[in-house]
């Protein structure tokens, strides 16, 4: 009986031994462990011993069992082990290779920039508001107190496509239509393209503005001051020197320009700013009485101010960008330097 | 505008330099747009008289002269220049001085003639651009003088780019009063001349339209020397002032306007019929003008006239009929106020822009015309000798501009200032602007000179005071605002969240002109009705886009000439169309895809962009709102007519387009390549339904596969739609998940794998439940659509 045991145990060991896979060794397993294997078997015989026999015999039969058994852990153990450091090294790949798949474009560095200039607004609850390209000369000058003939017309070289229809030369019609169909307070930008009869190296025929305007009783130049100055300094990220200057728009009064430091030079004098440290980045002033008279606003009751930049400016001074026809030339090359 | 700032500086000058000046003025709302030297950068060159000259012994066009310049012995000095002769003075380099451009002059030979410098022509001075011979100076010009300071070289010229609004300060004087109140100095007008009135004739003046010449001062002048020359001084201010120098009479009437603002105008008196009248011009009345040109006049353009004929467009240009010539002997001199309204686009109108349009459309001070008639008079006898008469003046009182006083309000300078400033600040203000300041109990009435006729309202005379306060010196705050919760709405989509996406996809945004070409225009959308430009740029920006492909395809093909071989771009924007005549504005969202579906990348194999690559772009985009559309075929000019479609809402509203470039056009514009191209409705588009919730079904769902034989003809869509038709109450999802053609399928039919997707919301489906549906759909199949189960 045990002789038998201990050439089954010796035989046992010995078909572990050659075993080289997983496979093999559950084959393995099955016969000395599965339900008709050896020691399954030898157990079932110990049924027909006596009970002092039964005890002895089965210890025996227990202690082979557990040294095949623990031979085929160990060794299923390491069979494991190299299975997995196998699939480790069959699947090593180069992974400096690139990835594979749509590669993913981006935004026009102008769309970027109004998305920026319309974050910085909305956030304090300005409304985005766009307006027709195709306008009428009522709201891109008469109603912005510009009557025909007047000398202002000739800052804005005008595309006509009849005598009373232009394409807008700025977003200021947008505060119109806005001002004839709301009641105050008006808190709004209208960003979109304009156009102008000009075409040279600094000039495109057509551009983008953000018109702005808030309309309130208790609206001030100080507002608008620390409106613009907030603005371009969230807008440049940089507590960046700003100055207004007297100038003359007809729908605002006091109007100003308003100069940062040249980002370029940090105010230093570049070629950029023409050596004086400044640039001119938007326009701006309190709306005029007779804008609000045209819209039926009481001007006693309330106060507004407006400014208004251009797009592609701002993008070329936060950019760098050195030349304005690039924008619309629509290059990849130029395009994807602001993916 | 452009100044000499010696000239200012003779009006006012601070104790500031240029630079400081300069960020005065353009702080003040005067924009200073350049500062450039009144002459190149020179030195040893002074006021030489030529003494003596002879031929050259060896060259027929050099002369060998002797030339005083202020030392003991005189210079021998080699010249070329044809206008050299004894007695003449002119500016002589010296050995050692060093002309423009860094130029130095030093002893030299010219055909073996020793040379001791050069006389020199204005042009070799960097005053000009162009001259013929040497510059010649007055015979009292002092010998040995440094020619720079006897022309007053040292000078800036100051270019002030002046707001329409600011039309007082077009002189120099204008200027002049606004550095005085800047700096706080005292200033005074230049003070009126007094003449002896010696010629008694006067010409008659009648003025007709007298709203818009409510003032017209004329005068004769006889006896007056046209050839005189122009004072030196003169001729330097003129030409630092952009001015050429055209004889006395001429240059005075510009040398006042420059230094006064005032236009005028004289007129060969002797070419007069009869006298003056200012009236609107008759139909078809023709007048040659100065400059040549020949304009045909009527009932809107204001003109002054003799008893025959128009003689020059009032306030704009004169006659050449009447003009004064080297001839002239007597001249009749014009100072006239018109009013901005009669004169303003007259000018542009006829294609002109003067000087003195330029100042009457902005406006003149109505109350400076005596002053600058007595001016130019003086200056004309001072130059050119004459006698003058008396001045024939009609003013209309009533349509003269009015100087009322304006009523401002403490409170309101406040309201608008956003600070109360001290009422000493706003009246100190006020008076060295030269208005009349009258307090009263909550403000101020004020009158503001003559010369500030841009000051109307309130607002104005705040505007004044903040900028003379300064902008930057008034308070700035951050914003108080009443203000409502923002809204988030979910009913539609932000253009935005289409375009991450489409970026997402590899589409590059793209902004293209509004404006297109025509060519391209009338190929890709033939029918359309176009808007067009009056005043284009150029041919190819002439028409409004019907489509946003003009421009997209325009900026592939900019893209493929420059080694491109893969474009995906987008753009978002309006299209312009006209239907029955009414113009609208739409908003779209275009895209086009040409070359690799994917960038060059390894492990894949490389294949072109096609249909279905595109559509799954524009599925995506629909994907995004959840809006069930459908793609019916058909035809668009722009597109092959086998790979177009259009998009549809299910109740049949057109959302846009999706296609390959019709062939033709492919080659027509020069692609080589196939070129797929989308457009969509941003309207159609970005509206959405918000969600609904519907339960989620505890039992398990079933799919079943179908191989179904159908006619080439048959569309995908035939087939699934007519399965959705059965409108069986179980049927989830139908998927297409295979097309197969060739062998075991009969030529010109193919087979269509689909899968069906079934679950039922209230119980597990019994086999035989399941086989009864099948068995219905595939009935459907057959006799609709005559589709057949694929053994």
């Amino acid at each position: 009986m045990s002789a038998n045991l201990d050439d089954i145990l010796a035989q046992g060991l010995k078909e572990l031994a050659v075993v080289t896979d997983l496979n093999q060794l559950d084959q393995v397993r099955v016969q000395y462990f599965g339900k008709k294997g050896f020691f399954t078997e030898q157990m079932k015989q110990l049924g027909a011993l006596d009970p002092e026999q039964r005890r002895a015999v089965g210890q025996v039969i227990n202690q082979a069992k557990d040294q095949l058994q623990s031979q085929l852990e160990q060794k299923k153990m390491a069979l494991e082990s190299a299975a997995l450091e196998a699939r480790l090294a069959s699947e090593r790949v180069d992974v400096t290779l690139p990835g594979r798949g749509q590669s993913v474009a981006g935004l026009h560095p102008v769309t970027t920039t109004l998305r920026r200039i319309s974050k910085i607004f909305t956030s304090v609850g300005f409304a985005v508001v766009e307006g027709p390209e195709i306008e009428d000369d009522y709201h891109n000058f008469e109603a912005l107190n510009i009557p025909a003939h007047h000398p202002a017309r000739a800052m804005h070289d005008t595309f006509y496509i009849d005598p009373r229809t232009v394409l807008r030369t700025h977003t200021s019609p947008v505060q119109i239509r806005v001002m004839e169909s709301e009641t105050p307070p008006l808190k709004v930008i209208a960003p979109g393209r304009v156009y102008r009869c000009d075409s040279d190296i600094t000039h495109t025929p057509m551009f983008h503005q953000v018109e702005g305007f808030l309309v309130d009783t208790d609206v001030s130049f100080a507002d608008l001051k620390g409106v613009v100055y907030q603005f371009l300094r969230a807008f440049f990220e940089k507590d960046i020197q700003v100055r207004f200057r007297p100038s003359y728009f007809p729908f605002t009064e006091p109007s100003a320009e308003v100069d940062i430091e040249c980002v370029m030079c940090d105010g230093e004098g570049c070629r950029v700013c023409s050596q004086t440290g400044w640039l001119e980045v938007m326009g701006c002033g309190m709306i005029h009485p007779e804008v609000f008279k045209s819209v039926n606003i009481d001007s006693e009751r309330y106060t507004g101010f407006a400014f208004g930049m251009g797009v592609e400016r701002l993008a070329m001074l936060r950019y760098g960008i050195n030349d304005l026809r690039l924008f619309f030339e629509n290059d990849l090359k130029f395009l994807e330097q602001f993916n | 505008m452009q100044i000499s700032e010696a000239w200012l500086r003779e009006y006012v000058n601070p104790a500031i330099s240029t630079d400081e000046l300069v960020a005065q003025l353009t702080m003040a709302g005067l924009e200073v747009d350049s500062v450039t030297p009144a002459a190149a950068v020179f030195s040893g060159v002074v006021i030489g008289e030529v003494l003596a000259m002879e031929q050259h012994p060896d060259a027929d066009r050099l002369r060998v002269c002797r030339v005083a310049v202020g030392e003991t012995e005189p210079l021998q000095i080699v010249c070329g220049a044809a206008n050299v002769r004894v007695g003449l003075k002119i500016p002589a380099a010296l050995c050692g001085a060093v002309l423009p451009g860094d130029f130095k002059i030093k002893k030299s030979k010219l055909r073996g003639v020793e040379s001791f410098g050069m006389l020199c022509s204005e042009k070799e001075l960097g005053l000009v651009a162009e001259a013929y011979g040497l510059m010649e100076l007055p015979s009292d010009a002092p010998v040995g003088v440094d020619i720079r300071d006897y022309l007053s070289l040292n000078d800036m010229l100051i270019e002030v780019d002046l707001t329409p609004n600011r039309a007082d300060c077009l002189s120099v004087e204008g200027i002049a009063r606004e550095v005085a109140v800047l700096n706080q100095l005292d200033w005074s007008a230049l003070a009126a001349e007094s003449f002896e009135i010696t010629e008694t004739n006067t010409l008659g003046v009648a003025v007709e339209a007298t709203d818009a010449c409510p003032r017209y001062l004329g005068r004769l002048i006889t006896g007056v020397n046209a050839k005189a020359e122009t004072p030196l001084w003169m001729q330097e201010r003129l030409r630092r002032s952009g001015v050429r120098s055209l004889g006395p009479v001429v240059d005075v009437t510009n040398y006042v306007l420059l230094e006064l603002g005032q236009p005028l105008h004289a007129f060969d008196a002797d070419k007069l019929t009869g006298g003056i009248t200012v009236r609107w011009a008759k139909t078809d009345e023709e007048l040659a003008l100065l400059n040549g040109q020949t304009i045909k006049l009527d009932s809107e353009a204001l003109v002054i006239a003799d008893d025959q004929q128009a003689l020059a467009l009032a306030g704009v240009m004169g006659g050449s009929s009447s003009a004064v010539s080297d001839a002239t002997q007597n001249v009749f001199l014009e100072c006239a106020f018109f009013t901005p309204q009669s004169i303003a686009g007259k000018a542009r109108r006829f294609g002109l822009h003067t000087d003195s349009s330029h100042r009457f459309e902005r406006g003149v001070d109505a109350t400076l015309q005596e002053r600058a008639i007595a001016r130019a008079t003086q200056l004309i006898i001072d130059i050119a000798g004459g006698k003058a008469g008396n001045v024939t003046e009609v003013t209309t009182t009533a349509t003269l501009p009015q100087r009322l006083p304006i009523f401002i309000r403490k409170q309101r300078v406040a309201k608008i200032l956003g600070v109360a400033l001290d009422d000493a600040i706003i009246t100190d203000i006020f008076q060295r602007l030269g208005m009349t300041v009258v307090a009263q109990a909550d403000g101020w009435q004020v009158t503001p000179p003559g010369c500030r006729f841009d000051i109307a309202i309130e607002a104005d005379l705040i505007e004044e005071i903040a900028r003379i306060y300064g902008y930057n010196q008034l308070p700035s705050n951050s914003l108080l605002m009443r203000a409502d919760l923002g809204k988030a709405t979910e009913s539609l989509l932000d253009i935005s969240r289409a375009a991450d996406l489409l970026v997402d996809r590899g589409y590059q945004e793209a902004i293209t002109y509004s404006f297109v070409d025509e060519d391209i225009q009338k190929a890709v959308d033939p029918e359309a009705e176009v808007i067009r430009l009056k005043n284009p740029i150029s041919s190819e920006l002439a028409m409004m886009r019907t489509t946003l492909w003009c421009g997209l395809l325009k900026a592939a093909l900019y893209n493929t000439n420059r080694q491109q071989s893969r474009v995906r771009l987008f753009e978002t924007g309006l299209r312009f169309i006209k239907i029955d005549g009414v113009t609208h504005q739409q908003s779209r969202l275009a895209g086009l895809a040409l070359g690799s579906a994917y960038s060059e990348q390894w492990g894949e194999k490389s294949r072109k962009v096609d249909f279905f690559d595109i559509k799954a772009d524009v599925e995506a985009l629909f994907a995004l709102t959840g809006r069930e559309v459908r793609f019916a075929v058909a035809k668009n000019a722009a597109l092959h007519p086998g790979q177009s479609a259009e998009i549809l809402t299910l109740t049949g509203e057109s959302i846009g387009w999706l296609g390959m470039l019709h062939p033709t056009l492919e080659k027509q514009l020069g692609f080589d390549s196939q070129v797929f191209l989308f457009d969509l409705d941003q309207g159609l588009l970005l509206a959405k339904q918000v969600p609904r919730f519907k339960p989620l079904s505890k039992f398990p769902s079933v799919r079943r596969d179908l191989a179904l034989i159908v006619k080439e003809g048959v569309s995908a869509d035939d087939i699934t739609g007519c399965i959705k038709d059965s409108q069986e109450l179980t049927l989830q999802d139908v998927v297409i998940f295979d097309i197969y053609r060739g062998k075991g399928v009969e030529d010109g039919y193919k087979s269509v794998a689909l899968s069906l997707h079934l679950q039922n919301e209230l119980q597990t489906l019994t086999d035989s439940e399941i086989d009864a549906i099948l068995t219905r759909i595939l009935a459907r199949l057959t006799n609709d659509i005559n589709a057949k189960l694929r053994d």
